[in-house]
Order: C-alpha cells, then sequence, then structure tokens
C-alpha cells in the first residue's frame, strides 16, 4: 500500500481484506495446491471442534432466546411487548437515539474518511488513532466522563440546573454517550473503501469541470455506497444495543430513560424473565437482521471489484 | 501522490476542520473530564480509591477473566479461522457469518442469554451442576461470556492474513520433506503469530471494559465476582465521583497502553506479512 495508514482494526471490513488481498480464486470454493491439502482425519476432526464450538457459544444462544421468549406461548409473547407500556416507551427511545447517532456519525465518517485517505497532512496518523479512540474507552468509564461533564456535581452542572436543562438522566446523554460508543464505525469503514478506490475518478469530474458538490454526489458518493451502508448498519447495531455507557447516564427512571437493553435489565432484576427475553428476542433479531444486511452487502462489495 | 492532492482536490481545509471539531466536542473534551477531575484528586485520595482489598480484587478479577477469555479466545478462533479459510463442508457460509454474531448482538442479551443458560435449571447448567460446577454466578460464567464477546477478533484477523499466505512456502517445505506438522510449526504459525497476537489483545482490549453481559451473570458479589466496571458503577450510584474516577482513571490508561501496544502490533503484521 501506498500510504503508511495502520490498518484500524480486526474489524471484518471486506473491503479492507480486498484491498491487501492478492488475485484468488473465487470465494467459497477454497482450491488448494496438494502441499496445502490435510489428513482427511485431521480436517474432519477440525471441523467437527469448530462446529460444535460455534453451537455451544453461538447457535444455542441465539435459539435459547426465542425458546424462553415464546415458552408461554405466542399470545403471552405479543403481551409481553405490544401490552406492557414501559417496553413500548423503551422501544421508542431506541429509534429515537440510535438514529440520531447514527446520521451523526455517518456525517462525521464521510468527512473524516474523506480528510484522512486524500490528503497527507502532519498528523494524519495520530488523527486515526484519536478517531479509534472511543473503542477502547470502557462503556462505563463512558458514561462516567458524561456524568462528571453535565452532573449535578460536574463541570457544567450547576449551570445546567441554573438554566433547567436536564441532560444527564434524560435523553441528552443518553444520545451523547451513544454517540461517543459508536464515533468510529462509519469512519473506519470507510477510510479502506476511500483509499481502494483512488482519487483518479474524482480528479476527472473536477478536470472536466465538475463543481465539488457535483463531484461528491455523482462521483464519490456512488462509489462508497455499499462501504457507507456497511458502516451505518454496523454503527446502528452497536448504537441500538449500548448497555454500560447508558446504564450510567440515564438514572434508569422506568417508563422514561429505560432503553431497551436496559429493560432487559430491569426486567431481568425484577424476575419477569419471560418479559425479559420477548425485549431480548427484539434485539436479537436486530442483530440476525444486521447480520443478513452485512453479508449481502459483502457480496456486493465483492462483486463491484 | 497524496500531496498533489490537497492543490486538486477540493475540501481539505472543510474536512479538516469538520474532523477537529467534532472529534474535541463528541471524544476529547469528556475524555478530558476524567483527567481534569483526577487531578484535583491528592495522591491520598487516588490511593485510598484504588488500593483498596475491594478494588484491587475487582483488578486482579477483571484480568484474570479477561486474560482467560483471551486466551480461549486466541485457541478457538485460530481453530475457527483455519477451518473456515482451508476447509469445505456443509453450511460452511452461515457459520462464517455467525462468527459476527457478538458483535451485533446487544451485550445485555447476551448476558441475559448466558446466565439462563448455565444457571442451575439451565440448557447447559443441568450437566454442570451435578458435577459441582457453577456455570453462572461464578467467576466461570464471567470467562464464558467475555469468551462470548470476544469472539469475533481472533477469527477476523487471522483470516485475512492466512487466505493471503502464499502457498509456495508450504510447497516448498512440503517438497523439502517437512511433515505437515512440521510445515505448519515451523512455516505457516509464524506468518501468522502477529496476526493471532493482534487478535488477542483486541479480544483482551475489549473484556477488559466489558460491563453489559458480566452484570448478569457474575452475581456482583464483592471480592468474589465483582469486576471493575461493576465497582465503579457502584461507586457513581453512591454519588462516590472522586472514586469513580480514580478507579476509572486506572482502566483508561490501562486501555491507552493496550491501544498503542495493538497498533504496533498491527504495523508488524503488515510489515512481516508481505
Amino acid at each position: 500500500m501506498a500510504s503508511d495508514l495502520p490498518p484500524l482494526s480486526a474489524d471484518p471490513s471486506p473491503a479492507r481484506e480486498q484491498a491487501n488481498a492478492k488475485p484468488q480464486a473465487a470465494e467459497g470454493s477454497t482450491t488448494l495446491r496438494q502441499g496445502q491439502q490435510d489428513p482427511a482425519w485431521v480436517r474432519w476432526t477440525l471441523i467437527g471442534l469448530a462446529v460444535i464450538v460455534l453451537i455451544v457459544l453461538v447457535v444455542v444462544p441465539v435459539v435459547n432466546v426465542f425458546v424462553e421468549a415464546l415458552g408461554d406461548g405466542v399470545g403471552a409473547y405479543w403481551e409481553n411487548i405490544a401490552g406492557n407500556e414501559e417496553t413500548l416507551h423503551a422501544i421508542g427511545l431506541t429509534l429515537l437515539v440510535a438514529p440520531i447517532s447514527v446520521i451523526l456519525n455517518t456525517g462525521f465518517g464521510i468527512v473524516a474518511a474523506w480528510l484522512v485517505a486524500r490528503f497527507q497532512f502532519p498528523g494524519r496518523t495520530i488523527l486515526v488513532t484519536l478517531i479509534d479512540l472511543p473503542f477502547s474507552v470502557s462503556p462505563v468509564v463512558v458514561g462516567l466522563l458524561f456524568v462528571l461533564l453535565f452532573g449535578m456535581q460536574g463541570y457544567f452542572g450547576p449551570w445546567l440546573r441554573d438554566h433547567g436543562i436536564r441532560i444527564i438522566f434524560a435523553t441528552p446523554s443518553i444520545i451523547m454517550v451513544t454517540t461517543f460508543v459508536t464515533f468510529p464505525f462509519v469512519a473506519r469503514e470507510l477510510i479502506p473503501v476511500f483509499e481502494e478506490i483512488g482519487p483518479d475518478e474524482e480528479l476527472a469530474a473536477l478536470t472536466l469541470g465538475a463543481t465539488p458538490w457535483q463531484m461528491f454526489w455523482h462521483v464519490t458518493l456512488p462509489n462508497i455506497r455499499w462501504g457507507l451502508l456497511y458502516g451505518v448498519i454496523l454503527c446502528n447495531a452497536r448504537a441500538m444495543g449500548e448497555f454500560g455507557a447508558v446504564y450510567v447516564v440515564s438514572g434508569r427512571i422506568a417508563g422514561q430513560t429505560d432503553t431497551m437493553p436496559l429493560l432487559v435489565e430491569r426486567l431481568f432484576q425484577e424476575y419477569n424473565t419471560p418479559g425479559a427475553f420477548a425485549v431480548a428476542s427484539l434485539l436479537t433479531l436486530l442483530a440476525l437482521v444486521t447480520l443478513i444486511v452485512k453479508a449481502y452487502l459483502e457480496r456486493k462489495i465483492d462483486a463491484e471489484k | 501522490m497524496a500531496a498533489v492532492n490537497r492543490r486538486v482536490l477540493p475540501g481539505f481545509g472543510l474536512s479538516l476542520g469538520t474532523t477537529l471539531f467534532y472529534l474535541c466536542l463528541v471524544v476529547l473534551i469528556p475524555l478530558s473530564a476524567a483527567f481534569l477531575k483526577s487531578a484535583t484528586l491528592t495522591w491520598d485520595d487516588f490511593w485510598g480509591a484504588v488500593f483498596t482489598e475491594r478494588a484491587l480484587s475487582a483488578y486482579a478479577l477483571t484480568f484474570g477473566a479477561s486474560l482467560a477469555a483471551a486466551i480461549i479466545n486466541a485457541v478457538v478462533g485460530f481453530l475457527l479461522a483455519w477451518v473456515l479459510v482451508r476447509y469445505e463442508f456443509p453450511l460452511k457460509r452461515l457459520f462464517d457469518a455467525l462468527i459476527d454474531l457478538p458483535f451485533a448482538l446487544p451485550t445485555a442479551v447476551a448476558g441475559l442469554v448466558y446466565s439462563s443458560l448455565y444457571a442451575s435449571n439451565g440448557w447447559f447448567g443441568q450437566f454442570l451442576a451435578p458435577l459441582g460446577i457453577e456455570g453462572a454466578y461464578s467467576k466461570l460464567g464471567i470467562v464464558l461470556v467475555l469468551t462470548f464477546t470476544g469472539l469475533p477478533f481472533v477469527v477476523r484477523t487471522i483470516q485475512p492474513v492466512l487466505k493471503d499466505l502464499d502457498p509456495e512456502m508450504e510447497e516448498a517445505a512440503a517438497s523439502l520433506g517437512a511433515t505437515r506438522w512440521q510445515t505448519f510449526r515451523w512455516v505457516i504459525f509464524p506468518a501468522l503469530l502477529p496476526a493471532l497476537l493482534t487478535g488477542f489483545a483486541l479480544a483482551f482490549a475489549r473484556a477488559l471494559g466489558e460491563y453489559g453481559s458480566v452484570v448478569f451473570i457474575a452475581g456482583n458479589m464483592p471480592f468474589r465476582t465483582e469486576i471493575a466496571p461493576v465497582l465503579i458503577v457502584g461507586r457513581l450510584e453512591a454519588f462516590q465521583y472522586a472514586e469513580a474516577t480514580a478507579l476509572a482513571v486506572v482502566l483508561l490508561i490501562i486501555s491507552f497502553i493496550l491501544l498503542a501496544i495493538i497498533n504496533l502490533l498491527q504495523r508488524w503484521s503488515n510489515t512481516d506479512g508481505k
């Protein structure tokens, strides 16, 4: 690679894998040369072990969520979700908070990736590390940071109270911590996509007289669209599922500041296990849909190479 | 090439300004609050918060459980990456996609379902209970759920490197008379080591800060199953902000050190493999 940019993470970005990949056989068909073949018994033992591990660690838990949620029948399940005002409120809050954070971080992600992938400037490597920083901060510590800033005993707490603005124990702080936690997602997916595509088409558009906006809408955006969507759905999954940071700043006021993950915990603590699993099943569905869309986008991205 | 871009491509100033402004607003200002706050603590405050028996045992548990989970992740992740890259078997694409579930599944759901599975009457717990093994509400439970949340890291760091591995190296080893095991041990494994260590460090870092899943399954008993993030939340709920901040700063510093190590490891695996 021409740049000195370190890869951002282990995150499964097809774009990044592609960027490093040499030409190889079509995906899915593992064509091995003779020197790479393992004996059949080794092969099948390892496959068996891997499948067992995945079934125990991943498949059974997913199945368990739905079995527990539907254990008392579909009617009870529906009642646990639609018949419970707190649940409906939590769903509403999650559907309010996540899109705001995702939109903010998507805008930022496009701008930051353009900056990092298209220009060379001093401090660029440090900037990339800083963009990654929120991933390494414990969610609980993220919550604490915002309590220190906006809590009653925090730096802006007294001023906010005098002006009647509620941030901590209210929706604004939930949006802030969610934005912090999901901050890097879109940017780190887009940086390798931008690098892979290169500036040639954009330069051509400019040479042919396009304005910067025309270049962005007609050249840049269509080129990055799948990578962008990929970052957006991962960002959204994390935003909807964030627990620790929201737990700290929300104050967990029933029917007011409970997001869906927080409600799962509340119901669990109240020994309302079917209720907890009902809400958890919705979040599990979200995760499964995310995985399906992700796999679809990975194919799209591969197909466009 | 890139230096030319600034004169030709639009938006350098705008994107630099926007990026720095947003970065400061969302990330850097909140982070500096922790260090500003901890600067107001005296050493005695700091020592008094961090070097209590309860805090030390919470840190020890956080470290121990995260390390154990990261080691399991390294072994299991290596196996999964190997099988997914090298072998063909039914439903392979499905299994490959499922590896990412821990990234997509909210941690609260992971905690809930793991505590239900490993409780003494749960699907797995009922087999462990007669053996005298407590799955849920124990240290084992913490390690189990941390293994789940960290599962994708090692797999996803090794997979691309293993795919790109030059088959001629293996063929050369084989034609020079190496057994398959020798080839693995002396040719393949060293090439994958940087990626393995990177994935290990990522899983470890993730486990250190994990809260949502652990809080369900741990039981959160002081001195026994209380991890550092749970202790921080406890201090916050008691409005002991100074202590909570001191405890958090220790975690923050550890994660920054880990971040630096991970950056170095990634640079190593980038230059080494190519």
